[in-house]
């Protein structure tokens, strides 16, 4: 039998093209992964076969008929935070574990337009509210590397099955690291697009301003060509940018000579592990021999992003949350007495423990008399992350650090004291309070703990990031490496 | 301790979550720390500086007033816990 799950997706679209696989044979190949090896990572919540196999016929129709795009027939897997009509969407939550989507994400539809078979729904942080998969209704993930530690979140359940190879590729949404962080964590390339890149419609909403999907993967390839299918205007979601998409792989081979790193102190400073900063400091090292420049920087608010971000993010959130009401849709509880105790049951019994730590603590900073000392002021210090990032921009192209300050650690360490699981995406928040567009590329190990390398770009610069995460790659093969138990 | 079980308990109810009694301390722990995080923010002065609202400094798009959707109710009431007659049930409220 062919090893399919070492080959990326553009390897496979060859093959496919090429008619020396069929997408129902590739289909199958993933589905007996996902079979034989998913037990011990917990990364799917809901396999979807049948659906999969007649996308997967229809996909070798038109392969057969030569209408097929350069994504037609790839299998992957979908965050189960994206709306999928007719196969349950649960976000992670016992409240819509009932869930049948009535309707497709749009991300959905784009993919199902580009010719991609699903093949499930990939386990998560309950309404992606966590950085390790640990709140999930559904259990923890593991991560493939050490199936004792995390994955991270959350999207814990992409990174883990792309990490095992379980699926080629898988859509995950950030809104302060949820892609970055776990593709770190799990040694794969992730990015996360400028906000407004990406349609939210029909992705359950957790922070409205910060959200944004991307792809996560094994190569920076791999994510152009899935970003070239997910990113467009939507006229259904009133925040999207109307933008024109350009091709993500049309500058992936541009040469880096005179590109300029910015490298902000922040980053390299107290709690990082000094093994991870050496991993950093030689994948700098690697750039530096590719001509690129490295430039120190400051990004001195970014201190407080972490705080910022714990007002923002809840805020927004009780307010989406709201709408889960025990009355229209999802979870509700067994004989309320009246009203009030069907609103207040169901959504004590529906939603797990952060979830609604985030909820009341976002009530409590809009409630009367505390709007100016929370939301407002934390708008106005994001304001003065945001005019950092400018600033830096200024004097260089790209941003990079560690996307994490340690590799991942183990199930059950951090899920008792939230803010040390907090401060696990200390370097992620800012580039989502900037609305910036950010990555993380595999950059080594640290005792067979995969490290990734954070790039942050300018508005819109996702090509930019693309090309200089592709040039590493084609120059190591970190992002090669699969854990010996799935390989 | 910056909140203490009374305000636990009013957040929740604001919040519409049913909070049982025994979990009151640990969220009054948790919630205490999460707001101490928070508080680091007053350390930085922000007088005069605009909050900010989106990203790219971008406006709401206005469309044209006219009718996009169609009516899916019964698609959307067959996932709802309870309906009669295309309505939504809830426990009584008017005696």
């Amino acid at each position: 039998m062919s090893d399919y799950h070492k080959k990326t997706i553009a390897e496979l679209s060859a093959l496919l093209q090429a008619g020396e696989v069929s997408s129902v044979e590739l289909t199958q190949y993933f589905l007996d992964r996902i079979k034989s090896h998913d037990e011990k990572l917990n990364s799917f919540i809901t396999v979807t076969d049948e659906l999969a196999l007649n996308a997967a016929k229809e996909a070798d129709e038109k392969i057969k008929n030569g209408d097929a795009g350069p994504l037609t027939g790839v299998p992957i897997a979908h965050k189960d935070i994206f709306c999928t009509e007719g196969v349950r969407t649960s976000c992670g939550s016992k409240m819509l574990d009932n869930f049948i989507s009535p309707y497709d994400a749009t991300v959905v539809t784009k993919m199902k337009a580009a010719g991609v078979v699903m093949l499930g729904k990939t386990n998560m942080d309950e309404f992606a509210m966590g950085s390790s998969n640990e709140t999930s209704y559904y259990g923890a993930v593991k991560n493939p590397w050490d199936t004792d530690t995390v994955p991270g979140g959350s999207s814990g359940g992409s990174a883990s099955a792309v990490g095992a190879r379980l699926a080629p590729a898988a859509t995950g949404t950030d809104t302060g690291g949820s892609i970055r962080q776990p593709a770190s964590m799990c040694g794969i390339t992730g990015i996360k697009p400028t906000y407004g890149r990406v349609s939210r419609f029909g992705m359950i909403a957790f922070a409205s301003s910060l959200d944004q999907a991307g792809p996560m993967a094994q190569s920076a390839e791999d994510c152009a060509l899935l970003l070239n299918a997910m990113a467009g205007f939507d006229e259904r979601d009133s925040t999207c940018i109307d933008k024109e998409v350009p091709d993500y792989t049309a500058d992936l081979d541009k040469p880096l000579a005179g590109l300029r790193i910015g490298l902000p102190k922040e980053y390299f400073g107290e709690g990082l592990n000094a093994e991870v900063e050496k991993v950093i400091r030689g994948a700098l090292g690697e750039y530096k021999k590719l001509g690129a420049e490295l430039i120190d920087i400051e990004l001195p608010n970014s201190g407080l992003s972490v705080p910022v971000y714990y007002v923002v993010a809840p805020a927004e959130c009780s307010a989406n949350l709201s709408r889960f009401d025990g009355v229209r849709y999802g979870y509700r509880c067994e004989n309320p007495v009246d009203l009030m105790d069907l609103y207040t049951r169901s959504r004590g019994e529906g939603f797990g423990a952060e979830v609604k730590r985030r909820i009341m603590i976002g009530t409590y900073a809009l409630s009367s008399g505390y709007y100016d000392a929370y939301y407002l002021k934390s708008q106005q210090l994001r304001h003065k992350i945001s005019d950092d990032f400018k600033d830096a921009f200024e004097k260089v192209d790209v941003i990079m650090g560690p996307t994490a300050p340690d590799t991942a650690f183990k199930i059950g360490e951090k899920s008792d004291d939230p803010i040390s699981m907090y401060l696990s995406d200390i370097y992620t928040i800012a580039v989502n309070l900037a609305g910036l567009p950010g990555m993380s590329v595999p950059a080594g190990f640290v005792n067979g703990m995969p490290v990734g390398l954070q790039i942050t770009g300018n508005y819109f610069k996702e090509s930019q990031l693309l090309n200089v995460a592709h040039q590493y790659q084609k120059n190591t093969d970190w992002h090669r490496a699969i854990p010996e138990d799935f390989s | 301790m910056s909140l203490d079980a009374d305000a636990v308990k009013k957040i929740a109810y604001l919040a519409r979550l049913k909070i049982d009694e025994a979990d009151v301390p640990g969220y009054v722990n948790n919630l205490s720390n999460i707001i101490d995080l928070v508080e680091q923010m007053s350390a930085v002065d922000t007088e005069g500086v605009l909050p900010m609202s989106h990203p790219m400094d971008a406006v709401q798009r206005l469309r044209e007033d006219k009718v996009t959707e169609t009516n899916q109710r019964e698609i959307f009431q067959a996932i709802a816990p309870k309906t009669e007659d295309g309505l939504y049930l809830v426990p009584q409220v008017i005696e």
